[in-house]
């Protein structure tokens, strides 16, 4: 049986339908991300996977839990790290992680050591005894990643890891989650709507839009799914007609004066293609990536819509530089 | 498996209450804050006042002793649990809240967190007793007893208000139309009898913290307006009241 499973799990607020419908079965030891644009429904699904919101119809279980009927069970067996900071800032490090396994009733003889194993897994052991307020927003997240795993549950809940840390440091939380992954043989669920970044991280990945899982599968099936490579050329007098009826292309579009095709395996196919058309100026390839799978199947780009909603994270770091002084 | 459940649920509380008192120990300068304060009263406001003024015998500083150890108790308990809503504010709360553990035994955690400030404030206070000659020091802990049960009333009563605010505004409302009035109208800074306009012993005889004041002052000074048993009785239902309904709403909390 999978660890987790949902069937037609949903949540309406007032007249607002949050999450249609969501049928889901994510396997032990899976990194699976759920990647969608901001009021997509990420965030309210892992909301109810977590017993903190209560669905309006549907079921779903986690390690054979039901999430409605036992809630402490299901508690006991996730990890959850949410897209806000919710570190204690006046504990230290090592108090914060304390906390977490006295209201997780790990018992006193195993704590201390498995709290430096989580320190020393995501390099914090030399910073461990000071405030968490002198420390950097990747700390912090560091800190909360391995404050999740803690009381070893079976799936770690990840809403938006790397949300408002620089490219640097969010390639660094995706190398750590991996590494914890792989060394507690866990499963991991995170939201996320960096596409390239989830791309390299997830074993499968679901779009979710609208509330509804609109695709689900490996990211190399789904990039596949557009029917392979994009290949843009600028052509003088294209003859697309041609082009199209060629036996690998699937697809071919006009765009800007440069031609875009769509083709499979164009590392053998492409010399046979330039060698049919003439006044090639200039080509380029291109693998595609699970953004284009998002534009294809929305029509719209994933990154323009984030770029307006950055105000909750904004909000919650001013808050929390507040708290810090 | 029941005693397993029961067992989580103390553990949960003892973490809760483990996190109020680091946070505590933390914060020196809130505990130096609030044992100054009672006594800039004391000492300041007691003894202008004092110069004219004696009560029942005794000066009118060492009369009010009781009412100002009253009066820290009750902003130091109301204020402790209206912080819940910075503590929600800054999300702390919320890795809390998913935690296995009950929403009561996290309220019961926070109200003993509360108590436990709240008494080492107390008992610094008390320190400063020999410098008040009419204080009768074998009566500090039944004072201490009657302090700590309005403790966990108003520290109850706090989480319960701070349950139903998001925002940090309510602070000021609270002050203003709850702390103020239950402060003023409890005898603390002058006696209960029938001196008093009709409509203000009836007020007073409403508040229960003014029972708070009588139980300490009869303590420490021998002076009451009611028997003890009266006072103890209305402090002890007080906090059961306030118990059920904090426990209430913060269950309900979002």
């Amino acid at each position: 049986m999978a660890i987790i499973e949902t069937r037609a799990l949903a949540k309406t607020y007032g007249k607002i339908q949050a999450v249609r419908g969501i049928d889901l079965s994510i396997e032990k030891g899976e990194i699976f991300g759920l990647l969608g644009p901001n009021g997509a429904g990420k965030t309210t699904t892992i909301g109810m996977l977590c017993t903190i919101v209560r669905p309006t119809s549907g079921r779903a279980s986690i390690a054979g839990y039901d999430i409605v009927k036992e809630p402490a069970e299901v508690r006991r067996n996730v990890g959850i790290v949410f897209q806000d900071l919710t570190l204690d800032t006046i504990l230290t490090g090592f108090e914060n992680l304390e906390l977490h396994a006295r209201l997780y009733g790990i018992p006193s003889v195993i704590r201390k050591a498995r709290i430096q194993e989580m320190l020393e897994l995501v390099d914090l052991k030399n910073r461990a005894h000071d405030i968490a307020r002198t420390y950097s927003g990747g700390m912090r997240r560091r800190l909360e990643l391995v404050r999740g795993l803690l009381h070893r549950p079976a799936v770690l809940f990840l809403d938006e890891p790397t949300l408002g840390l620089d490219p640097q440091t969010r390639a660094r939380i995706w190398d750590y989650i991996k590494k914890m992954a792989k060394n507690e043989g866990i499963t991991v669920v995170l939201t996320t709507h960096y596409m390239e970044e989830a791309e390299h991280v997830c074993d499968r990945v679901g779009i979710i839009d609208y509330g509804r899982i609109i695709t689900l599968g490996t990211p190399e099936e789904l990039k596949d799914s557009l029917g392979g490579y994009m290949v843009v050329m600028r052509v003088n007098d294209p003859p697309l007609d041609s082009i199209q009826d060629l036996p690998y292309v699937s697809g071919v579009k006009l765009n800007d004066g440069m031609v875009e095709i769509t083709m499979k395996e164009a590392h053998l196919h492409l010399p046979d293609l330039l060698s049919r058309i003439r006044n090639v100026e200039s080509v380029e390839t291109r693998a595609p990536t699970l953004n284009d799978v998002f534009i294809k199947l929305t029509g719209r780009d994933i990154r323009e819509e984030y770029t307006e909603d950055t105000g909750d994270w904004i909000e919650s770091a001013v808050r929390y530089r507040q708290r810090g002084n | 498996m029941h005693e397993g459940r029961f067992k989580k649920e103390l553990q949960g509380i003892y973490a809760v209450w483990w996190r109020e008192f680091k946070i505590f120990q933390r914060e020196k300068s809130r505990v130096v804050a609030s044992v100054v304060q009672p006594l800039l009263w004391l000492f300041l406001f007691g003894s202008g006042v004092g110069a004219s003024f004696s009560v029942g015998g005794v000066s009118y500083r060492d009369y009010i002793y009781p009412g100002i150890l009253s009066m820290s108790v009750l902003f130091g308990s109301v204020f402790f649990g209206l912080y819940i809503i910075w503590d929600r504010k800054i999300d702390v709360l919320k890795a809390i809240l998913v935690a296995p553990v009950s929403r009561v035994s996290i309220f019961f955690g926070k109200v003993l967190g509360g108590c436990t400030d709240i008494t080492i404030q107390v008992l610094i206070l008390f320190i400063f007793s020999f410098l008040f000659p009419s204080i009768n020091l074998w009566g500090i802990p039944l004072a201490l007893l009657i302090l700590l049960i309005t403790s966990i009333a108003l520290v109850s009563l706090g989480l319960a208000i701070g349950s139903l605010f998001e925002s940090l505004e309510g602070f000021q409302l609270v002050s203003t139309f709850v702390v103020f009035p239950l402060f003023f109208l409890s005898g603390a800074l002058f006696p209960v009898d029938d001196r008093l306009p009709v409509w203000l012993q009836g007020a007073v005889g409403l508040n229960p913290l003014t029972y708070t004041v009588d139980g300490v002052r009869y303590a420490l000074l021998g002076l009451n307006t009611f028997p003890l048993y009266v006072d103890i009785g209305v402090i002890v239902f007080f906090a059961i009241l306030m118990i059920l309904m904090g426990s209430a709403l913060f269950s309900r909390m979002k």
